[in-house]
């Protein structure tokens, strides 16, 4: 129903309209129902009160429904979240290096870069790797993020399935400027993404090799 | 305090003549309705310089880049605005003020069960707010950490930690002792013929509340001396690079933490279920569901802290178990709603101010609620963890729920402790501007959060610039209806018309003593012989 630019965030997205649509739902039931009360029921219209101390069916009734219906939404935020936690095989593998207060990349190879190019159509684990405290690497369009923790290595998969640039935002607070902490994610055909990766400047293999 | 007498055949609370006299009158009062008005009156002062730093933040939050105050102040200011308004506002609260003053008149008593430790538990509030003033101003200047202290941040930066630490760990104390003495004084000093099925909801709301007390603030206490310690000796239980888990932080701080939000919405939902019936004049729909859903919710309360950590990189197997256990708690608190909504059925009801502040908690509230689903479910938290969705959702929870009821209860108390009563047509004015305002602040931050604007930012996007001038105007308006509101009860206090023993009609056992209260409450100990709200002139009363 959704698009996005991977198969995962239409779905976190259509996860979300159905939880904000039944939501707004019961809002409505609880707060017409109350108003409608208040007017009804008014000390004018209705001078004398009568004491009903409860409900058995409807009780149980207003137990049950919810309860299957957040039971739902656990189950399908189980599914899509198991989605995202599985590394295909021919993944590719990317470390996030974060420190306070920037993201840097590494691939395979060597190269380093200071954006995250990733191939289209291809599947990524990123490594999150920090040097200080704790950050969060967070991509909002693919609705992903996942703390990098201080003497941890936690991972992600992104899994893009449209060209395009994407902000790359630190979400777990690490400090002064912790609101600048942004990079980029660019992804590009898989044929640049190959040329860009063997292009090497010197000075990074330098730095690979050392 | 220049209280006349308000009636000549007794002496008030706040008139009678102690051992002490001036101050001191007050300060080494045993007497649980002075504790819990000097409660209040810290309570409010707090809430206030929370609001303060609110007001900058949103103001420095106008436009990008620096408007008003730097990055560094702006760390300093969300953090003291958290610490002071959880630590200092919302756990205290409703307990430590309106419950000291009415937990032993509605269950017939004279006092708590320790009037001592009750004062000594004052200190010890007092103690903690003084140190986590004094942090500000010593040497190392105002902690920047957030309230929540996450390692390893914590441990490195210059920052007073340590002091604010330990003005936490002195709460936490003083929390403890209050809920020692509720849970004794709820077993052993009720009136006669008062079983547990025939307390008001408010006392089980604060028994329960004080059974969270009990049980988990002494893990904060734990952790907090081992942050402590490590900053201090650098033993290497929390700092990875000594070795040490910052993880096992997280977990830590969110088992006291969590079931912490319960200690702070319980009493809240205890106010409202005396509130309803009042102004309803019938009895609550479901009793006995909405006293077991308060055990129910600080049980399974207990199983849902990491739901804070779903993005900490914890074993996919524990986040699921976490967010099937938060889906579980949502169900009691969600029974609690529809009782309330049920109660008004065929009730004869005068929406009067206390009744309007319910209203607001129960649509603000069911919005914090609601959102809190999203927040449960594992692909949509991963999304808005982190983000403005988390800071919209916890301030319609503890804002609208909480903080909302927290004034309401002192519009429905009010003529009760002081013996006065207050305008309520500007009360009304006040609640509508505080509606408005709150809505405007914080519903635009929902969707802030799903647009990707991370929390704890001192800069943003320009994408977001639209929603954040109108979040920001909405605090204007918010803070002028409080300041409003704030003004029309002190000018009450000050020359309010005398108010008389039930304004509002109802049946709780404080209706039946004078405004202001006598010194130990009932010249003689009432004897119970039906449940909590049974108004005589209702139809099918038994
Ligand atoms: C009176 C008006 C209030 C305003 C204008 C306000 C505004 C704010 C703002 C702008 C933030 C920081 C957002 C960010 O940069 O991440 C914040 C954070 C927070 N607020 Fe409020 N707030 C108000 C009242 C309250 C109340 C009544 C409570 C609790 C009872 C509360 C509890 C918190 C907490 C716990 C935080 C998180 C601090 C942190 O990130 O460490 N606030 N508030
Ligand atoms: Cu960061």
């Amino acid at each position: 129903m959704f698009t996005g630019p991977s198969t995962y965030a239409s779905e976190v997205d259509s996860i979300m309209l159905f939880i904000v649509a039944s939501s707004v739902a019961l809002l409505l039931i609880i707060t017409v129902v109350m108003i409608y009360f208040v007017f009804r029921y008014n000390k004018k219209r209705n001078p004398v009160a009568e004491n009903i101390e409860g409900n058995t069916p409807l009780e149980i009734l207003w137990i049950a429904i919810p309860t299957v219906l957040v039971m739902f939404m656990f189950y399908y935020g189980y599914v899509a979240f198991a989605d995202i936690r599985a590394v295909p095989a021919n993944s590719l593998k990317v470390k996030v290096l974060a420190r306070m207060w920037s993201y840097s990349y590494e691939y395979e190879n060597g190269k380093q870069s200071d954006t995250l190019f990733l191939p289209n159509g291809r599947a990524t684990k990123l490594d999150l790797i920090s040097a200080d405290v704790n950050h969060g690497f967070f991509v909002p369009a693919f609705r992903i993020k996942e703390d990098v923790i201080a003497g941890k290595i936690n991972y992600l998969v992104l899994n893009p399935k449209e060209l395009g640039s994407f902000d790359i935002a630190c979400s777990e607070y690490c400090g002064l400027n912790h609101s600048l902490m942004y990079s980029k994610l660019v992804v590009i055909p898989d044929a640049d993404f190959k040329k860009w990766l063997s292009d090497m400047p010197k000075d990074t293999i330098k730095i690979a090799g050392k | 305090m220049t209280h006349q007498a308000h009636d000549n055949s007794y002496v008030s609370y706040l008139d009678y003549k102690g051992k002490h006299s001036g101050i001191w009158a007050w300060l080494l009062s045993t007497d649980h309705k002075r504790i819990g008005l000097m409660y209040l009156t810290g309570i409010m002062l707090f809430f206030v310089a929370g609001m303060s730093l609110g007001f900058v933040m949103k103001t420095e939050m106008l436009s990008r880049g620096e408007t008003l105050v730097d990055a560094q102040t702006y760390n300093a200011l969300f953090t003291l605005h958290g610490v002071i308004m959880i630590f200092l506002v919302i756990i205290p609260g409703i307990p430590a003020a309106f419950g000291n003053f009415f937990l032993p008149i509605q269950i017939g008593a004279k006092d708590v069960s320790f009037p001592r430790l009750n004062l000594f538990s004052f200190w010890l509030y007092m103690a903690g707010g003084v140190v986590a003033l004094s942090s500000l101003f010593l040497q190392g200047g105002p902690i920047d950490t957030g309230w929540t202290f996450y390692v390893p941040y914590s441990l490195r930066t210059n920052t007073n930690v340590s002091l604010a630490l330990l003005a936490a760990f002195l709460l936490g104390f003083s929390s403890i002792l209050t809920g020692l003495n509720f849970i004794t004084t709820v077993h052993r000093l009720r009136a006669p013929g008062m079983g547990f099925f025939r307390m008001p909801l408010f006392i089980w709301a604060l028994y329960s509340t004080a059974w969270i007390q009990v049980i988990a603030t002494p893990v904060i206490g734990i952790t907090i001396v081992l942050v402590i310690v490590e900053r201090l000796f650098s033993i290497g239980i929390f700092d990875p690079a000594l070795g040490g888990d910052p993880i096992l932080f997280q977990h830590l701080f969110w088992i006291y933490s969590h079931p912490a939000v319960y200690i702070m919405i319980l009493p809240a939902m205890g106010v409202v279920s005396e509130i309803i019936p009042t102004f309803a004049k019938r009895t609550i729909f479901g009793y006995k569901a909405i006293a077991f859903s308060s055990l129910a919710i600080a049980f399974i309360g207990y199983f849902v802290w990491a739901h804070h950590m779903f993005t900490s990189g914890m074993s996919d197997l524990a986040r699921i178990i976490f967010s099937l256990f938060t889906f579980l708690v949502a169900i009691p608190s969600g029974v609690k709603v529809f009782n309330w909504v049920a109660t008004l059925y065929k009730g004869s009801i005068e929406p009067r101010v206390p009744f309007l502040f319910v209203m607001m908690f129960i649509f603000l509230f069911s919005i914090g609620g609601l959102t809190g689903l999203v927040l449960g479910n594992l692909a949509t938290n991963i999304h808005t963890h982190g983000t403005y969705f988390v800071v919209a959702h916890f301030h319609y929870v503890m804002f609208g729920g909480t903080v909302i009821i927290l004034f309401g209860a002192l519009h429905y108390w009010f003529p009760k402790m002081f013996g006065r009563m207050y305008n309520e047509k500007v009360a009304t004015v006040s609640v509508i501007l505080i509606f408005i305002g709150f809505n405007g602040l914080y519903f635009t931050m929902f969707i802030l959060g799903y647009m990707g604007m991370p929390r704890r930012y001192w800069d943003y996007l320009p994408e977001y610039q639209l929603l954040h001038t109108i979040s920001a105007i909405g605090a204007y308006i918010l803070i002028a209806g409080i300041l409003l509101m704030l003004h029309n009860l002190w000018k009450a206090l000050r020359k309010g018309p005398k108010a008389v023993q039930n304004p509002w009609g109802g049946v709780t056992l404080e209706w039946t003593v004078p405004s202001p209260p006598p010194l130990e409450n009932f010249d003689e100990i009432p004897i119970i012989t039906h449940g909590p709200y049974e108004f005589p002139e209702a139809k099918g009363v038994k």
